[in-house]
């Protein structure tokens, strides 16, 4: 374990997350069996697969929400799994996350939703906090929805506002767990704007899972193809668009059928339409 | 007959670790709670706020007309016998032992304690709590142990308004419709009805207070995180509230006689 570490340390600093044969199950479902990956410093990595495939579980498993069952995840060589619950959520202040709906606080205004990591883990007076907040909302366009309840937002709003409270604690690494998903093309391209921008000006890491081929190919770095609880393809967006392999072609190029069947599995047609399965 | 047997072990050990699983977590609340005592009072306070203002009006209507019941029976049986002026004796000790805690509780689980379950369970629903959790903030800590206390705090103050405005109640009936003489009414209570008694009711409060808060609580941090789930553990609540709340009656009651 400790030998892993200084390897990944001393041969190569760039990377940030390391993913060793990992596996993940739920039930009797291998979500993940054997996964690989990892995660470079300063860039913007994507999780892309089909719906079903654990992206969202992936991210749960690097944030350490979820155990995985074997394998191990390092972060800056570290193996997750180690941490006491203090280191773990000193380790999750490098982290800011957006969820798909957003998870803001309805209690709170939107305002005090970007506030409240400041107001739990800092001493900060108020009038430094205003500026913090204020400065952060401008930064996603909301500074006059300050004072809004998140009842109020529309889905694209809300997803800035979690996105400034994502990065209000300055993270190292933002994961973002399918922000594009349901936004009208204004909004979407916001906030495909907003990934690459974030990612250059404040020198952190990006995660993106995303099923969304354009808009991901436009923004990520590099990109992770997941099948079958495994990687099926890795590479830049130009590599996966041009390559070889059936499965990629369909993912990348939206086919209804291929290797990922149209079909769920099911017993022969005619026998079961002439009833001879009940047999 | 072996598929049954190997049921009945099996519930009774799914049974086992989720009472496990519910006392540590009432220890877990326990040991979170003075320091949310002292350093976020302002958490607790608004909880309190929230479960006694939403319980209040309804309290005090129920305490109303369950004192003018209590009266008008009272008062029907005593007159038998002449002893129309102990009709607001019998209503000060329904209410102060029995009817104040465990009406307020029943009372309190149907308002205070679905509400903080469907809270809870749909901030759950809604990625909330992981979202806390993300932010390396403690949900248990930060949204179960302040509406914990919330309730345990109410439940007491609210259990007596429930006394106060029931023999409030009795007193319209007993003295202004029947009228009873208004001296004789209250001095019989007062000779009457002990502090033990009235600390039998306040006893019976901060334990149903516990119980009914530390259920509606648990009910929502273990909402299996969908709109069916979210009803289901709503429903959930009042039930296992009441009928917890009904046992534990009659353990105190037995013991203190």
């Amino acid at each position: 374990m400790t030998g892993l570490a200084e390897e990944t340390l001393g041969e190569n600093s760039e990377k940030l997350i390391e993913i060793r044969d990992l596996k993940y199950s739920r039930g009797h479902r291998a979500i993940f069996d054997g996964l690989n990956l990892t995660i470079r410093r300063g860039e913007i990595t994507a999780l892309m697969g089909p719906s079903g495939t654990g992206k969202t579980t992936l991210l749960r498993l690097i944030t350490r929400q979820l155990i995985p069952q074997e394998g191990a995840i390092y972060i800056d060589g570290v193996d997750i799994s180690t941490f006491n619950q203090t280191e773990l959520y000193e380790m999750r202040q490098r982290f800011g996350m957006l969820f798909q709906n957003g998870a803001l606080l309805t209690d709170l205004t939107v305002f005090e939703n970007v506030a409240f990591p400041l107001r739990e883990h800092t001493k900060l007076s108020n009038r430094l906090i205003r500026h913090i907040v204020l400065t952060k909302l401008h930064a996603v366009g909301l500074r006059g929805a300050a004072d809004m309840l998140p009842a109020q937002l529309s889905g694209g709003m809300a997803r800035r506002v979690a996105l400034a409270r994502a990065m209000v604690m300055d993270p190292e690494i933002l994961i973002y767990d399918e922000p594009f998903v349901g936004l009208d093309p204004i909004s979407l391209g916001v906030i495909v704007r907003l990934v690459r921008r974030l990612n250059d000006a404040l020198g952190i890491t990006s995660i993106v899972v995303s099923h969304d081929v354009e808009e991901i190919s436009t923004v990520a770095d590099r990109s992770f193809l997941l099948s079958d609880g495994k990687v099926a393809a890795s590479g830049s967006p130009d590599e996966l668009r041009t390559a070889n392999s059936e499965l990629v072609r369909q993912f990348m190029h939206g086919m209804a059928d291929g290797p990922v069947a149209f079909h769920f599995q099911a017993p022969g047609y005619e026998e079961q339409l002439l009833g001879r399965d009940t047999e | 007959m072996k598929q049954t047997f190997s049921d009945i072990r099996n519930n009774l050990v799914e049974f086992l670790r989720t009472f496990g699983a519910f006392q540590l977590f009432f220890l877990r609340l326990v040991q979170h709670s003075p320091a949310i005592l002292m350093t976020r009072p302002g958490l607790v306070i608004k909880q309190v706020h929230n479960a006694g203002a939403q319980s209040l009006v309804i309290i005090m209507i129920c305490g109303l007309f369950v004192g003018a019941v209590l009266a008008l029976q009272a008062y029907s049986n005593m007159s038998k016998f002449n002893a129309e002026d102990w009709t607001g004796v019998a209503a000060a000790f329904a209410l102060v032992k029995e009817l104040g805690p465990v009406m307020t509780a029943l009372l309190f689980a149907g308002r205070a304690g679905t509400a903080l379950t469907s809270e809870i369970g749909l901030m759950k629903a809604t990625d909330q709590l992981s979202a806390m959790e993300m932010m390396a903030v403690n949900p248990v800590r930060r949204v179960l142990v302040p509406r914990f206390l919330g309730g345990v705090i109410a439940m007491p103050f609210l259990a007596a308004i429930f006394s106060a405005v029931g023999l409030y109640g009795a007193h319209l009936i007993g003295v202004e419709v029947f009228q009873v003489d208004v001296g004789s009414f209250w001095q019989q209570i007062q000779l009457t009805v002990e502090i033990s008694d009235v600390n039998e009711g306040i006893i019976k409060s901060v334990v149903f207070g516990i119980a009914a808060s530390l259920i509606a609580v648990w009910e929502g941090y273990n909402t299996v995180p969908t709109a069916e789930g979210v009803g289901r553990a709503t429903t959930r609540t009042v039930v296992i509230t009441a009928i917890t709340v009904l046992v534990f009656d009659f353990m105190i009651t037995a013991a203190m006689i």
